[in-house]
């Protein structure tokens, strides 16, 4: 489904990224780890198509998608720091990417209602994101990703800065989310538990090089 | 509440009191006289009746619309281009486009009679690029300010929810910015409807604003009901957009050291797009100053440097006694003592709203006032106000600095209160527990943290008392002559010399004004506010 294959990335001179390889089947779950500054969210930034390349292909199921601009490759994101909307309520937020994708009011409300309900926040749409717990941001941030249905679902350490009940009630909400869909998923962390309760398959960053 | 706040609560009340004692008497006291003046029927009904009153109201209101327009549209470029690109010559260009705001209306006025073929002199297009050019920098600065926190993951978030870079620009970029660009398009209607030294020399004698119309009823005239009654209009014009300016930046003052975004540009395009801009911008703001320069040595056919040499040394123009160098030397003094009071007077009052209660916050809108009066009202109120008995203070060398000062309180005022407001109270509840008094609290968490915001009001309060025109030319005397007032005097009269030598103190002024500004820039990492 998700096929990284050889790419390099530089910061000026310095290759930040070397040779890096790494598949996903359709639906899988792969969380990264490695220590900081080993380049997790640079390889996510790069898969969305928010870091150039200086080397190497990206291709999302049997496409090339090296060259495509982020907002036609099809690949969401969940940010580290939820990058909500503050000028947009809750509910605008959610249906950003419906908006863009044309969908008619009726659906756009249907799905975000919808999206509202998974997440446990019904009745929290007319909020503003100034207005929400660093948990419910978090949720929000993941339905405002979800709800475009992504066929790649890319999250960079989203349950960083929870604490322990927090983390752990939507780490349990995170997986039953993603597993209800056909989504495959690159999940970034430093935290080896969240990643064993989230993911298929773990891989060490390090490892993924030539 | 913490204790450190609560110390400091409870100076607001004093703190406030010079301030408000100044506005109270130096600007209430006075409007209250023209409103004694103007809140007669017959007055009032004589200029309703008179069609060329309401030529001058509708010409005043759609010019600074247009003029407000003009000015978000051209200065959008470079805006973007200096809130989000890190590159070569960046200071040296937020400080170049800013010098039109600071540069004395009459100097403006002067460059473009400078710049423009002798067909465009006194038109209604050489008033709207006149406009654009001295308010560049209010879009630069306030716009841009906003537009450098946006952080670019913002972006990148849209980006992958399926947004193209345009439709960021329109649901995210936009939106983000509608406060700031709202808050920048009041402040240019302001200052455009309440436009006077562009006005006088540009306008000609078809064109006035309100401001030119009170100005030429009260002092050539000698109709000071009418210029009385044409203030009151004037006053309840711009109370009104300035209410909607303070109701819609509330909740947006910025934090002083909020994250900035800039980054360097990567790609060839952004390159060309970053220098294009620039260098385009920097040439066509810098092309009327250095216009004024290259008037200043033109004389008949050739160049000639008989001007500087008449200025520089000091001999009188034939239009008086008086040599034009002595209005250099009073401009400097009464922009020394403009800051010092304006300085003192605007950080107490940035100081009570900050730390004082919401009461005391309320007062915000008072010391605001002076912009909405606008310099020429202040000038009639305190010529009518002070001329007799033992408020005579005409005459008293003071009181151009008190005018000056009052005109610049909302500068000061505006500019301490993020830097106050930035410094978060934790410090201080920190300091508490390490046993310093509010006392020693004030001095060694807050005086240094707000120094250099403080050095920066001062440089603008003396800027603006620099350029200040429309107050000077009700209260200036044969004997304290400013730069501004000499240069409009020598530019309306006949004769080679004496025109050149307006352009000689223009250039002066210029020097003056960029060299302190390019200084307290280069001093300053923190962003000036407007």
């Amino acid at each position: 489904m998700l096929e990284v294959s050889n790419i390099s990335v530089n910061f000026g001179t310095s290759e930040f990224i070397r040779r890096l390889s790494l598949e996903l089947a359709t639906g899988e779950i792969v969380s990264l780890v490695g220590p900081s500054g080993s380049g997790k969210t640079t390889l996510l930034r790069a898969i969305a198509g928010l870091q150039p390349l200086k080397s190497g292909r990206i291709s999302v199921a049997s496409r090339d998608v090296t060259e495509v601009p982020t907002h036609q490759r099809g690949i969401g994101m969940v940010f580290q720091d939820n990058q909500l909307f503050s000028h947009m309520s809750v509910f605008d937020n959610i249906a950003y990417a419906l908006r863009i994708q044309h969908l008619n009011k009726a659906t756009r409300e249907q799905r975000v209602s919808e999206m509202l309900r998974l997440i446990g926040l019904e009745g929290f749409g007319d909020r503003t994101t100034m207005q929400l717990s660093g948990g419910e941001a978090k949720r929000v941030a993941v339905a405002r990703s979800l709800v475009a249905e992504p066929s790649v679902l890319l999250l960079d350490e989203p349950l960083t800065g929870l604490d322990g009940e927090l983390h752990q009630r939507l780490l349990t909400d995170l997986s039953v989310l993603l597993r209800n869909r056909d989504t495959t998923v690159v999940h970034v962390t430093h935290d080896h538990n969240e990643a064993r309760a989230l993911s298929d398959r773990i891989v060490d960053i390090r490892s993924l090089s030539k | 509440m913490t204790n450190s706040r609560l110390a400091y609560r409870s100076i607001a009340p004093a703190l406030v009191l010079v301030p408000v004692l100044a506005v109270a008497v130096f600007v209430l006291w006075p409007l209250l006289n023209i409103f004694s003046q103007a809140l007669s029927w017959d007055v009032i009904s004589r200029l309703a009746n008179n069609s060329s009153i309401r030529q001058v109201l509708w010409f005043s209101t759609w010019q600074a619309i247009a003029s407000t327009l003009i000015t978000l549209v051209v200065a959008f470029p470079v805006t973007y281009v200096l809130a989000r690109f890190q590159f070569i010559g960046k200071r040296v260009l937020l400080a170049l486009v800013t010098i039109p705001f600071v540069l004395p209306t009459v100097v403006v006025g002067a460059a473009f009679l400078a710049i423009l073929p002798d067909s465009m002199h006194r038109s209604l297009a050489a008033i709207l690029i006149a406009h654009t050019y001295f308010n560049f920098a209010v879009v630069v600065r306030m716009v841009g300010r906003r537009w450098e926190q946006i952080s670019p993951l913002i972006n990148d978030a849209a980006s992958t929810l399926g947004a193209s870079p345009f439709t960021i620009f329109r649901t995210v970029t936009v939106p983000t910015l509608a406060t700031a660009i709202r808050s920048a398009a009041s402040v240019i209607f302001l200052l455009c409807f309440t436009s006077y030294g562009v006005i006088r020399v540009l306008g000609g004698p078809t064109r006035a604003t309100l401001e030119v119309e009170i100005y030429t009823r009260a002092i050539q005239l000698g109709d000071l009901s009418g210029a009385a009654a044409l203030s009151l209009f004037q006053l309840v014009a711009l109370g009104s957009v300035l209410w909607w300016w303070i109701r819609s930046s509330r909740g947006s003052t910025p934090h002083a050291r909020i994250q900035m975004y800039a980054t360097i540009p990567h790609t060839n395009r952004q390159r060309l797009v970053v220098y294009g801009i620039s260098i385009t911008t920097a040439l066509v703001v810098a092309l009327p100053l250095v216009m004024v320069f290259v008037r200043s040595i033109s004389m008949g056919n050739g160049i000639s440097l008989s001007a500087w040499r008449s200025i520089i040394g000091n001999h009188p123009t034939g239009l008086g006694t008086r040599p034009p160098l002595q209005a250099f030397w009073t401009s400097l003094q009464f922009a020394i003592a403009t800051a010092a009071l304006a300085g003192v007077i605007g950080l107490a009052a940035a100081g009570a709203i900050a730390y004082g209660s919401q009461r005391i916050g309320r007062l915000e809108a008072l010391f605001m006032l002076p912009l909405a009066t606008s310099a020429v009202t202040l000038g009639l109120g305190l010529l009518i106000t002070f001329d007799s008995g033992i408020t005579d203070l005409r005459s008293r060398w003071i009181m151009i600095p008190i005018a000056h000062s009052l005109v610049a309180l909302p500068v000061v005022v505006r500019t301490m209160l993020p830097v106050i407001r930035s410094i978060p109270p934790g410090v201080r509840d920190a300091a508490a527990t390490l046993g310093a008094t509010p006392r020693h609290m004030w001095l060694t968490i807050d005086r240094p943290l707000m120094a250099r915001g403080w050095i920066t009001s001062l440089a603008f309060a003396g800027a603006i008392s620099l350029g200040e025109f429309g107050a000077s030319s009700f209260l200036t005397r044969s004997t304290s002559a400013t730069l501004p007032t000499e240069i409009a005097r020598l530019l309306a009269r006949p004769g080679d010399l004496v025109q050149t030598q307006a352009y000689v103190l223009a250039s002066l002024l210029i020097i003056f004004i960029a060299a302190a500004l390019i200084a307290v820039d280069g001093l300053l990492p923190d962003r000036v506010s407007l």
